[in-house]
């Protein structure tokens, strides 16, 4: 019997999909049995991130109003044995299915992976509802924004009255040098105003932009920090106890002559 | 049926008058009926001064109705009567006891209610009385009560002491950067409020009706009813 995590955020654009496509891929490296749902039906992206767009058949929907069996919908990864991928409708809205129905799909999945892991859309309607419907735990993505925290603060309230277990954060697209400066809001700050566990921070790359736009998960490139980010939340989620990576960016060694001469880097 | 009719002809003492330092206080006896009062009322009430009574000075009276219950439509009645006959007004109406909404309502708004839970945004937590919270409010969350706020953590978001228009509440918080403040009707955000945050606690100033940010020891000599030892 696995376990069912969903990612949510309540704001948009902070990366749910993205942290959803690395975290799949990350516990699939780690050897776990994983399938992944996108519950953003009518804007479904996690199948073009994870670059199965061109295998869907059937998807979530189908699934709901018993068109089709369950595995019948599911899709197996390109580069995993282990990954699978249940995609949304593209053509329905979110009250295309009922709370009842997730939860069924999801205890059904759960006793053949290791980890469901479930892409929340936006918002805190019927499809946030749909999504929270089976998890068993729950991850919130924010930036390091005001905006972003009070929306995760917003959902972190309501996954509070939900029979979920206490949820966890990851703070994604963190610009080192801007939170120095003190332009963004630091790391320190957030967790004390979220009041929840860290789990991650994943700092901003745009590598990161790159390999969703061709359908390859950040996580499979090992030598960036954003990959070892990913890698190091899924080893968390496994219950290793990893610390944080130091958020210095790397200096090249002109840039430390430089600043040893007190010149300006 | 003819000793009994004798018996209350006799000892008519349901309505006594009596004067005192403070003034009139009229005693209303409360072992009989209310029908029965009022007919000793109207009798008793209406010798001697009933000549001219528009020019004699209007008098104010103190009804105490010992442990009768009076509602209101029967409170309003005896008012009507005592001024009527009379020309006396009745300042307060007294009795002994109250019913028990009132007394739990009473005791409601001198209860502190301890919440220990983080008040994120979009929660509201609203309660009767003093509220007296372990934990944050989040910016866009709000804490609300009719008497008294204290926040054990940070405070950052709305909250509205007083808020049925007690003014004399006060907000207290360990943090006290909250985004909007309101005590009774009045209220004050961050911008309009140059003095910032000093302090962690604020109350209503009676003088100029606007709400002042203090240290706390300040609340000692502005607001001694929070004293209860």
């Amino acid at each position: 019997m696995g376990e069912a995590i969903v990612i949510t955020s309540g704001k948009g654009g902070v990366g749910k999909t993205t942290t959803t496509a690395n975290i799949g891929t990350s516990l699939a490296l780690l050897g776990k049995k994983v399938c992944l749902i996108d519950t953003d039906i009518g804007l479904r992206n996690l199948d073009v991130i994870m670059g199965l767009e061109n295998r869907i058949i059937y998807d979530l929907v189908d699934v709901a109003h018993n068109r089709c069996k369950l595995h019948q919908a599911l899709i197996k990864d390109k580069r995993f044995e282990c990954l699978y991928l249940l995609p949304a409708a593209q053509t329905k809205d979110k009250s295309a299915v009922k709370p009842e129905q997730m939860k069924k799909m999801v205890t059904e999945l759960k006793q053949d992976y290791d980890y469901v892991i479930i892409d929340c859309p936006a918002g805190i309607e019927q499809g946030f509802k749909n999504a929270i419907a089976g998890a068993d735990k729950s991850i919130v993505v924010t930036n390091p924004e005001t905006s972003s925290v009070r929306d995760a603060d917003r959902i972190i309230g309501l996954l509070e009255q939900e029979d979920i277990e206490a949820p966890k954060l990851i703070i994604n697209r963190l610009k080192a040098h801007m939170m120095e400066n003190g332009d963004s809001l630091d790391v320190e700050e957030i967790v004390s105003i979220l009041a929840v566990e860290l789990l991650g921070i994943v700092t901003d790359d745009e590598l990161v932009i790159r390999a969703s736009n061709r359908g390859e998960p950040i996580a499979l490139n090992p030598d960036t920090k954003a990959s070892q980010a990913y890698r190091n939340i899924a080893r968390r989620i496994l219950g290793e106890s990893v610390p944080l990576m130091s958020l210095e960016e790397d200096k090249g060694l002109l840039k430390k002559v430089k600043q040893f001469f007190g010149m300006r880097t | 049926m003819a000793q009994k009719q004798r018996q209350k002809k006799s000892n008519t003492h349901y309505v006594t008058i009596k004067g005192t330092k403070e003034g009139l206080i009229l005693h209303l006896d409360d072992t009989c009926s209310f029908d029965q009062l009022l007919e000793e009322l109207e009798t008793k009430l209406i010798h001697p001064g009933t000549e001219d009574s528009s020019e004699s000075p209007k008098i104010t009276v103190k009804v105490k109705v010992g442990k009768r219950y009076l509602n209101k439509p029967q409170e309003e009645i005896l008012r009507n009567i005592i001024y009527q006959k009379k020309n006396l007004i009745v300042d307060m109406v007294e009795s002994d006891v109250i019913t028990r909404e009132e007394a739990e309502f009473m005791k409601k708004e001198n209860e502190i209610t301890s919440v220990c839970r983080m008040i994120r945004s979009g929660q509201i937590l609203k309660v009767q009385g003093d509220l007296l919270l372990v934990g944050d409010v989040n910016p866009g969350g709000t804490v609300a009560a009719t008497g008294n706020i204290f926040v054990m953590g940070t405070l950052k978001g709305n909250v509205h002491a007083g808020c049925e228009g007690r003014k004399s509440a006060v907000i207290t918080a360990s943090v006290l950067n909250p985004t909007l403040v309101r005590i009774a009707d009045q209220f004050i955000n961050e911008e309009e409020n140059d003095q910032a945050y000093s302090g962690e606690c604020a109350y209503l100033d009676e003088e100029d009706n606007t709400i002042k940010f203090d240290r706390l020891h300040i609340l000692h000599q502005m607001r001694p009813g929070l004293n209860r030892l």
